[in-house]
């Protein structure tokens, strides 16, 4: 697996701070802390979902037997 | 008879006309001699079995019929077929020379939808994968929330591959597609579909589609073999099964995570759909917003309740979050349709309207604060 972030990860930590920051007892500095990771975390999952084109590969093991994608027009 | 050559005997030669019989024989002996044994799939129809036990039946399809014959001896140990049953024959070309017809003695006969070979060699493999452990539903995985790879192992041509990506086009652009190309259907399409399954293995996908479009019972049959359901077992990731087929399952089916009826149904099913994920984004965002605003509230009201008390390192403290906060909410307010924020603050004014942002603006008079959702008076506790 990649090590970046996933989209699904990127998801249950924005739910994690909404929660944090909808509840329990926060100083200002820490809800801001919270609101200011929010928001990079949402421009994350927004840039991911507005990713319109699909990309569609065509997988095949080369002679050297590596893997090769290459674009497939379905 | 000798060398006679049945097409070359010259035209008009009237003496060396041939007997009936005679023609017959050649065109069955050119038969035997030119067809080895042949396995023929067809529909079984005019069945009859007379007194004697022999069977006389015609093998058909859509666009042609012959004439069939199986003998006693071949036929004892089976139960006689039914008009309209699909059935493999393996049979011996000939022609029947008392009626110059052409026909198929049939040795073996298999039904291809019930009892036959196929079917047994599918029990067999069932029982194994049951022993196993394959079957066990408590192995079924379920399938990723939000896909960003996705493999599908069927053919690049087919119909299959086209509803796959029509519907992941409209649901979840997001994802990448990965088409690992495979025969569906052939001789060599149990090797290549298993092979395909292992390749997924080195693909970091989240999720892999296996299958094809609907096709005959034969067409289908590669998603019934074992060593296709082993391979679907031991993909690392979870496997959605698509087989175009509405009636029995395969043992691809009952081995994979999630069995879907169409190639299409299996796309649904991997895919969340954007707009609807969109929603719930923006939700968080409002919440966020909320959230935050909630607490600027209740620092500010506070500030205001603590008035005089608080020292001047306090006050520096928050003039330093109001200043984060402003450019928090101006990033936030770039991440339209945002505008909530200000909703949430809270401003304290005089009795003349002016704002007060600064411990000094406050004097002893009572002041209003407006919150989200209305005002309400306020007092310096002096």
């Amino acid at each position: 697996m990649t090590d970046q972030p996933t989209f699904a990860d990127e998801l249950a930590r924005l739910e994690a701070l909404v929660r944090q920051l909808e509840g329990g007892e926060l100083n200002l500095d820490q809800a801001l802390k919270l609101f200011e990771e929010g928001v990079q975390r949402l421009r994350v999952a927004r840039e991911l979902l507005e990713r319109s084109e699909q990309e569609v590969r065509r997988v095949i093991r080369e002679a050297d037997g590596s893997l090769g994608e290459h674009d497939l027009e379905v | 008879m000798g060398e006679v050559d049945l097409f070359s005997a010259a035209p008009g030669a009237a003496d060396a006309a041939l007997s009936v019989v005679e023609v017959t024989r050649r065109a069955r002996q050119l038969i035997d001699a030119g067809f080895a044994r042949v396995w023929v799939r067809g529909e079984i129809s005019s069945f009859k079995s007379y007194r004697s036990g022999h069977w006389y039946f015609s093998l058909r399809d859509a666009e042609a019929q012959v004439r069939c014959v199986m003998w006693r001896t071949d036929n004892e140990r089976l139960p006689a077929p039914e008009d309209g049953q699909q059935v493999f024959a393996f049979v011996q070309p000939t022609v029947w020379e008392e009626r110059g017809e052409f026909r198929l003695t049939v040795r073996q006969l298999l039904p291809s939808t019930s009892d036959g070979a196929w079917e047994r060699e599918l029990a067999k493999a069932k029982a194994a994968l049951q022993q196993d452990g394959l079957l066990d539903p408590a192995r079924k995985r379920a399938l990723p929330r939000y896909p960003q790879r996705i493999a599908v192992v069927t053919s690049p041509d087919g119909a299959a591959l086209h509803d796959i990506v029509a519907v992941l086009r409209k649901r979840w652009p997001v994802a990448r597609v990965l088409v690992v190309p495979v025969r569906v259907q052939g001789e060599t399409a149990e090797r290549e579909v298993v092979r395909g399954l292992k390749l997924v293995a080195e693909l970091d996908a989240d999720v892999v589609i296996v299958g094809r479009g609907g096709g005959s019972k034969e067409d289908l049959w590669t998603f019934n073999r074992e060593a296709v359901a082993r391979a679907v077992a031991a993909v690392p990731v979870p496997v959605v099964s698509a087989v175009g087929h509405e009636t029995d399952s395969t043992l691809t089916d009952l081995v994979a995570d999630v069995r879907a009826a169409t190639p299409s149904a299996a796309a649904e099913l991997v895919a969340p759909d954007r707009v609807a994920i969109i929603g719930m984004v923006d939700t968080y965002a409002r919440r966020l917003a909320q959230g935050l605003s909630g607490r600027v509230t209740l620092g500010l009201q506070r500030l205001a309740r603590s008035g005089d008390r608080l020292n001047a390192a306090m006050d520096r403290r928050m003039d330093r979050s109001r200043h984060r906060l402003g450019e928090a909410a101006a990033r936030l307010d770039a991440l339209s349709p945002l505008r909530v924020l200000e909703r949430g603050f809270a401003v304290a004014r005089d009795h003349e309207g002016r704002v007060l942002s600064h411990v000094a603006d406050f004097g002893a008079d009572p002041f209003t604060l407006t919150v989200r959702d209305g005002r309400i008076a306020a007092r310096p506790v002096r």
